[in-house]
This record gives C-alpha cells, sequence and structure tokens, in this order.
C-alpha cells in the first residue's frame, strides 16, 4: 500500500489538474505532464475492445500545447467550462518511482447560455513520475463510460 | 403540415421548414431511408466469421445484419414478428440462430421464423392455431450488397444494383481507399443537435472548409488556393470532394513554420501531426465521398474512416465514426494514423465545428416561416466543378432528395 504521503502528493496533482482545466487556466494543464507522456481520451467501447482510436491522443507534452493553441486561436466552438468531480483515488502500485492510479471522474459541462449537463463519466488510468520536485503524468488515459459525445469535445477532460 | 412547396428558384434554394416539419420526418423513413436508396450498414470486417451479427440501423429504422453459416451476407428488420421487441439489443451477437428474449420465437440469420414457442401448446391446450404458418411470419429483410468491403442494404425492390445506384465515379473513389485488406481502429458516436440533412449538406459543403474550420490556416499548413474539385454524380445524390496539398510544399511551409515564428505567432509546437505520408501516390491529400442519403468515406491525410448519419427525430442526429487502416501498414504509418485522427472525430482539429454549426442553424429555425436558405455559390448547378468554393454538392443533395420525395 502507498504511503500516506504518496497519496497526497497523487491528489495534490489530480486537484491541481482538475483546477487548472475547470478555471479556464488550459495552459497550464500541458504542466502537468512529461516531455514525452501519452495523453488519450478514448471510450471504454474501444478500450475495452482494444480498439488503439479515442477522441484525442497525444504523445508529448508539445501536442498538448498545440491542443491548447487551437483552442484558444483556431477553433469555434459555444463558450463553455466544465466542472470535474474526481473521486476514489486507488494507489494499484508503485515501483521505481512511478505510481499506477485509477481513479473516476465526473464531469458536468455549463454552456454559455447557463444549460448544464452531465458531459462525461469515467476513470482515469495515471502512471504518474514521482520522482521530480512535483508528481507528473506519464500516462493519463481517460476512459469514458458515456459511448456518445454530445455535440463535440472541446476542452480536454 | 400543408405541403410543402419549393421555391421557384429551384436547387439554388432550400425552405427551412424541411428541417423542424415532424410530418416530413415521416416521410424521409417510408420514401427515402426505406425507398429506392442503399444505405450503408456495417463494413465486412465488422461481420469476420460466419454466425457474426450486429444491429445498425437504416435511417431510424433498427436492423440486424448477419454473416451467416455459408458465409454470405443477410439483414432484415430489428424486431421480432411476434410482438415487435428488439431481437438484438446488446449490440453484437453470434448464433446458428436470433432469438428473441420475450416469448423465444427464433429466426435464422436471415430473418426467416425458425421456431414458436409452445407452438402445439402445452398438454394439448393452448398453442398457436392449425392454420398458422411459419412462412408467412418471417422478418422484413433487406436486400444486401457488399462493395469494396462495405456492406449496403435496401428495402426497396426498385433500387438499381449498388454499383448502378454509385455510378462509376463514385465506384472508383471507393475503391482508391478500400483497395486492400482493412483493419479496425475505433468507432466515436457523436450527437448532433440538429436535423440529420443539415450534417449530410455539411459534409457536401466544401465551400466551408477554409472559413469554418481555421485549424490549417492558423498554423499556417495550408494553402488555400491548392488544386482541387468537386465531383457530383448523375442523381446528385453523391459526391466526392478532394485537394491536394503538395506534400513538398506543405513540409516547407511546416518547416518554415516551426522555424520561424508567422506574423501572427502561431505555430505548432509538435508539427508530428501533419507529416503525413502520400500512400496513394496520386497526391490527394483529402478525399470526402459521399452516398446519398446518409453514408461518408473520409481520408483526410491518413486518417480513415466511414460516417454513418442517423436521424433520432427531427432535430436529433447520432453520427458514428468507424476508424480503419489497413492490415499491411508499417508501425510509423500506424502511429500517424492515431495522430490524424486528431483532425477528425468529435473532437477533431477539422471536424469539431461541424457538430455545433448544424444545431446553430437548428437553434434558430424559429420564426423562419417559409423562408429559405440559399444555396448559390458555383451557379444553379448541380454538376461537378473544379473548385471547391461552390456548393453543386449540396444543390446535388436537394435534386435527389426532391427526386425520392416528390418535392
Amino acid at each position: 500500500m502507498a504511503d500516506i504521503a504518496t497519496q497526497l502528493a497523487v491528489e495534490r496533482l489530480l486537484a491541481r489538474y482538475v483546477a487548472s482545466i475547470d478555471e479556464d487556466r488550459l495552459e497550464e494543464w500541458p504542466g502537468y505532464f512529461t516531455e514525452t507522456c501519452r495523453y488519450q481520451i478514448i471510450s471504454r467501447e474501444n478500450h475495452e475492445k482494444g480498439l488503439p482510436i479515442g477522441v484525442f491522443y497525444a504523445d508529448s507534452r508539445g501536442m498538448l500545447q498545440d491542443r491548447v493553441a487551437a483552442l484558444r486561436e483556431a477553433n469555434i466552438y459555444e463558450a463553455q467550462r466544465y466542472r470535474h468531480l474526481v473521486s476514489a483515488t486507488l494507489i494499484d502500485q508503485v515501483s521505481d518511482g512511478v505510481a499506477m492510479v485509477r481513479s473516476n471522474y465526473l464531469v458536468l459541462r455549463i454552456m454559455q447560455d447557463g444549460v448544464l449537463s452531465v458531459f462525461s463519466a469515467g476513470r482515469y488510468l495515471d502512471r504518474i513520475e514521482l520522482s521530480g520536485a512535483e508528481p507528473l503524468f506519464q500516462e493519463r488515459i481517460v476512459v469514458f463510460d458515456n459511448k456518445r459525445i454530445d455535440t463535440l469535445l472541446a476542452i480536454p477532460l | 403540415m400543408a405541403e410543402l412547396a419549393w421555391p421557384r428558384e429551384g436547387l439554388t434554394r432550400v425552405p427551412y421548414a424541411v428541417y423542424a416539419d415532424a410530418d416530413l420526418y415521416v416521410r424521409e423513413r417510408q420514401q427515402l431511408f426505406m425507398g429506392a436508396t442503399w444505405n450503408f450498414l456495417c463494413l465486412e470486417i465488422e461481420l469476420p466469421n460466419p454466425g457474426d451479427y450486429r444491429a445498425t440501423f437504416v435511417g431510424d429504422v433498427p436492423v440486424i445484419v448477419a454473416r451467416d453459416w455459408d458465409g454470405s451476407l443477410g439483414a432484415f428488420e430489428n424486431r421480432c414478428a411476434h410482438r415487435g421487441a428488439l431481437l438484438c439489443f446488446n449490440g453484437t451477437g453470434h448464433g446458428r440462430e436470433i432469438r428473441c428474449v420475450y416469448h423465444n420465437w427464433t429466426y435464422d440469420l436471415k430473418g426467416r421464423l425458425t421456431g414458436v414457442a409452445f407452438r402445439r401448446g402445452i398438454a394439448g391446450k393452448g398453442g398457436m392455431p392449425a392454420d398458422f404458418d411459419p412462412v408467412h411470419h418471417n422478418i422484413r429483410a433487406l436486400r444486401v450488397e457488399s462493395f469494396a468491403g462495405i456492406v449496403f442494404g435496401t428495402f426497396s425492390a426498385a433500387a438499381p444494383p449498388l454499383e448502378t445506384y454509385l455510378g462509376p465515379d463514385i465506384a472508383t473513389r471507393i475503391h482508391r481507399v478500400m483497395r486492400k485488406p482493412i483493419v479496425l481502429l475505433g468507432y466515436n458516436h457523436q450527437l448532433l443537435p440538429s436535423n440529420w440533412k443539415l450534417y449530410v449538406e455539411n459534409v457536401r459543403d466544401s465551400y466551408h472548409a477554409s472559413l469554418l474550420h481555421l485549424f490549417f490556416t492558423t498554423f499556417r499548413l495550408n494553402r488555400l488556393s491548392q488544386e482541387g474539385g468537386i465531383i457530383v454524380d448523375e442523381s446528385g445524390g453523391h459526391h466526392v470532394s478532394y485537394s491536394k496539398m503538395a506534400t513538398d510544399r506543405q513540409s516547407a511551409d511546416y518547416d518554415g513554420a516551426a522555424l520561424r515564428a508567422t506574423r501572427e505567432g502561431y505555430r505548432l509546437a509538435d508539427p508530428s501531426l501533419i507529416a503525413g505520408r502520400d500512400e496513394f501516390g496520386d497526391g490527394i491529400t483529402l478525399q470526402i465521398l459521399s452516398v446519398f442519403p446518409g453514408f461518408v468515406l473520409q481520408q483526410i491525410q491518413n486518417s480513415l474512416a466511414v460516417r454513418q448519419v442517423l436521424p433520432k427525430g427531427v432535430g436529433d442526429t447520432e453520427l458514428v465514426w468507424t476508424y480503419f487502416a489497413y492490415g499491411d501498414d508499417d508501425d510509423a504509418l500506424r502511429r500517424m494514423r492515431m495522430k490524424q485522427a486528431n483532425l477528425v472525430g468529435p473532437g477533431g482539429y477539422v471536424s469539431m465545428e461541424d457538430g455545433a454549426v448544424g444545431g446553430f442553424i437548428q437553434r434558430a429555425l424559429a420564426g423562419a416561416g417559409e423562408a429559405s436558405s440559399v444555396v448559390a455559390m458555383g451557379g444553379a448547378e448541380a454538376t461537378s466543378q473544379e473548385t471547391r468554393a461552390t456548393e453543386a454538392a449540396v444543390r446535388g443533395f436537394w435534386k435527389a432528395y426532391r427526386a425520392h420525395m416528390d418535392l
């Protein structure tokens, strides 16, 4: 079992990640990942069948920065915010300074006109590097349960 | 609704009422989706083995498509002939027969009734009447044809053979993409808050591409002067839009963008996303192909997918994306497809706007009354053009639509 300090460090990373997205400080988001990393948003359907393609995939921090730049400067979408609720942070294993972590999330989406809906629910499957000053995601796989995405997915989960 | 009178301008006008009318929605099901059209059911690779079946839709009509034990394909309504319950409600299945969970009526993989539970009753009591003949209680079946690994079905005896329906121009360009064995890479399902026709028009609308989708231009990855054009088939209903981003020029642009900040200062931090490969050898970096009414085959650089457009009510549509690759891809090409999937789908850099823009029209319909939208770019015809600054393929859709709908 992971020690309490590790548990707290991991939960703090998860909380900071969520705060950056939900408070529209997306520019901070790539900074939670290692330079070479893996981030993917994929349906449970594809994930369980071993099908590799999802909604978004990145294998570098640069690709995450590009996502933010595209959302800020290029892509056109109705103004919207998320509210993440993250729970049940389970550290499955810690070895060689890397924690394997699972947690559940619920994301509410609030559109500019105030319409709030349950946008996505699912799991974060994380591989977190603990050796640096702050823990960082080497890998974050977002497995969403809802299969159908309403209208579009712009902001990362 | 009151009989819809099409504006006298013809193909260059589309009455807003077509996106909002519940009676028209029912007529579309009858005359269009269940009429003399061929509708995408699945890819052949999704039914690899005899006995495999899966639930799909023709329009909003639930259908089962199956590979029978002799390898042949069949399709029939996903509705028990007894009380009308869904037969396949978990998406996919496998077996020698399909059994309705409600009263255990069974069907073979062509939808023929093979068994009625307690047909002779129990201990001589009950049971079906003596004159009950299962032959008269088969499920309504579709004609099924596969073309280049893509399975289509039609409810209509009057529809021409599939290849005739597609015509040579469309068939050739389907073959261009479906040229060797494929493997499945994944699915995405997207709910569009709009009438289904707003999405299939969007697919045929090459005019909006460089105006609504700013990803390529913002990051200086594209040239608007690129070679390309539109092919509209004889019926108007099918189309191909294609363009060539000269790959050398593209990489030069992109190298330049990576080396020096452009005036606006936007460049990709990791340009590996667009380091595509000319795997077709013809320089065509984009080919969007539609088959009337609701099928799309897409090649956007190295991202390959089919899209199935499914009406879910007057103002709601489901878009199903099925991504694929070739079985003989090398690792680098497979990774490229993974990355370039970021261009398309519900969160795609060059497609996310399409998920919303139909909804922007749908939300503005109230009060439009008898007004019409204007579809006049590139003239009044619905024919092939050597430019993408045209709405010819949108007019083509309405030409075919009106023919099927007697409008």
